[in-house]
């Protein structure tokens, strides 16, 4: 598929290269009068991959809710491009949301119906291709998670990776230029969360698409990101951001460094507690 | 490992939901949860009513495969339940009746009870019971196993309305089928009072149907139908209601599914309550 798109994408990303697709700015996520979050501010730009992360419980999935639309921020703005999103009506966020493909962390298949249903179904509500181009590019995008030859299984009949890429397909039905991922490798064996990584990768280089995933995954979060953002469940706000290699190496928050050492601060501590 | 204890600070507010509260708080709450769930619930057939709108425009999407199966599902698979509950509901009507009326020596008058009986109340009102049941707990446990799974998120993200695709088919259907089984229920009512009549009470076949012909009649029988509509809105609407309002656990899957049920059988009582006083008032 690559090559196809290989001259003029990079003539392209040249262009496009730090453009920002999504800005928040201020935004202050909350449930009632629980703040889950507070002054969040970051710059997802054209063609980033970029890494929400985070401890368990600190608000990733919540930030992601508010990014796609299913729930309103408590203050703060979220703009794609120069619309503000949570200030534009449902229609346009509608509209803006139908450039865009999401892999929940299950799949969110719908079970009602087949797979190439549901890859269909976008094609279907948004296009005007005949059947027969639908069900080519619903063929097309299965084979493209490995899995051809299962069009016609309900998602109850496979497995919960093969659930999750075939939501991935979904998600791509319509060509997105922005891709979210609720957790991509939780649930998967390490070797089918390499080839999602590499899926994610290859879609980047490929189609330009810009990626956000919310993950706590460390290897991904090296293989893949070029930017991130790292919540904190304990000060409720953002406390680093930036590429994630550059974080690793240069920041001197001991949360952080924590995290992307998988905790090696801790252990040291823990191991001298128990030496005395 | 008591370090190992004591590495994640605790959270300061995580402390605060489990205070206790004094009786005239509690009391306060509940009162604004009602309010809210009441505005929540109008909210929801206000929705509704908009969706069908909609698709009286020709503007709502769902999928037809899916109005079917839910018509084969409410429909023709109830007939069975329907059928059971139906004969015996007669039988024991016509047992009730049989009873009283022989001090009198009237016991074709039978026939006359159960065929106003059937029609006017029991025939909507016992298969509003058994869909509430089947039907209703069955679309509140799918639409909340589709909040769990987080397939109602995926639509609206993909800008489908949940209302429309998920709402409407199920609505329609039993809207659909509640009508028809109603009649099916009411005739076979009155065929269980045929049988307590015929079988133990000297009455003829010929004549316990004559009787029951010369009663019934169009406002009656239309009346009874008309009440299996707004069941059928009722029970569709609080099932899928209740499973759209489901929290993201198993338990709250059940919690919404039993909801479901005592919020259409509620409704339903309540509903024929209303229509007994109009009927008087307006002497249908």
């Amino acid at each position: 598929m690559h090559w196809v798109f290989d001259t003029e994408m990079n003539t392209v990303n040249s262009k496009v290269k730090l453009k920002p697709h999504i800005i928040v700015s201020g935004l202050t996520m909350a449930y009632g009068d629980f703040i889950i979050q507070r002054d969040l501010n970051f710059t997802i730009n054209h063609n980033d991959i970029f890494i929400i992360m985070g401890g368990s419980g600190c608000g990733k999935s919540t930030l992601l809710r508010h990014l796609i639309g299913l729930k309103s921020p408590a203050k703060g703005q979220i703009y794609y491009g120069d619309i503000n999103f949570w200030d534009a009506g449902p229609a346009e966020r509608s509209r803006i949301m139908r450039k865009c493909g999401i892999l929940y962390q299950k799949g969110a298949l719908w079970s009602s119906m087949t797979l190439a249903e549901n890859v269909a179904l976008p094609l279907e509500e948004y296009t005007d291709l005949p059947n027969p181009a639908i069900k080519e590019i619903v063929s097309l995008k299965l084979a493209l998670v490995g899995l051809a030859g299962y069009e016609e299984f309900y998602p109850s009949e496979i497995s919960g990776g093969m659930q999750k890429r075939a939501g991935l397909a979904r998600a791509m039905a319509l060509d997105p230029e922005i891709l979210f991922f609720d957790e991509p490798s939780a649930g998967l064996d390490p070797v089918s969360a390499r080839r999602l990584d590499d899926l994610i990768l290859e879609l980047r280089d490929s189609l330009g698409t810009t990626v956000v995933v919310v993950t706590h995954e460390l290897a991904s979060i090296f293989a893949i990101g070029s930017n991130s953002v790292f919540l904190d469940a304990e000060t409720r706000t953002m406390i680093a951001q930036g590429d994630p290699h550059m974080l690793l190496a240069e920041t001197v928050d001991p949360k952080v460094k924590e995290f992307l050492t998988r905790g090696k601060t801790v252990s040291a501590e823990t191991f001298s507690g128990w030496k005395e | 490992m008591l370090h190992l204890a004591s590495v994640v600070p605790e959270q300061k507010d995580s402390q605060q939901k489990k205070k206790r509260q004094p009786f005239i708080y509690v009391v306060g709450q509940n009162a604004v949860l009602f309010a809210t769930s009441t505005v929540q619930m109008l909210g929801f057939i206000g929705e509704a009513t908009l969706s069908c709108w909609n698709f009286l425009l020709g503007k709502a999407r769902f999928r037809r495969i899916d109005l079917l199966l839910f018509i084969e599902e409410c429909g023709a698979e109830s007939l069975p339940i329907v059928t059971l509950i139906s004969v015996l509901v007669g039988l024991i009507l016509a047992f009730v009746g049989a009873v009283q009326l022989k001090l009198f020596g009237a016991q074709i008058y039978v026939a006359n009870l159960v065929a106003i009986a059937m029609a006017r109340e029991m025939g909507a009102l016992m298969t509003g019971i058994i869909m509430s049941g089947r039907i209703g707990a069955a679309y509140a446990a799918q639409l909340g196993t589709m909040q769990v799974n987080e397939e109602i998120d995926a639509l609206k993200t993909m800008g489908i309305s949940p209302m429309e695709f998920l709402v409407l088919p199920r609505l329609f259907a039993m809207v659909l089928m509640m009508p028809l089984l109603t009649l099916y229920s009411d005739l076979l009512g009155i065929m269980g009072g045929a049988i307590v009549g015929v079988g133990m009470m000297d009455i003829t076949v010929v004549q316990y149907l004559t009787q029951t012909q010369a009663t019934l009649d169009m406002a009656n029988i239309s009346l009874g139908i008309a009440k299996a509509g707004i069941y059928a809105i009722i029970i569709a609407l609080s099932g899928c209601m209740r499973g759209m309002q489901s929290g993201r656990s198993a338990a709250a899957v059940g919690e919404a599914t039993t909801s479901a049920v005592v919020t259409a059988i509620v409704g339903i009582i309540v509903t024929d309550g209303i229509f007994a006083v109009l009927c008087d008032a307006l002497g249908i």
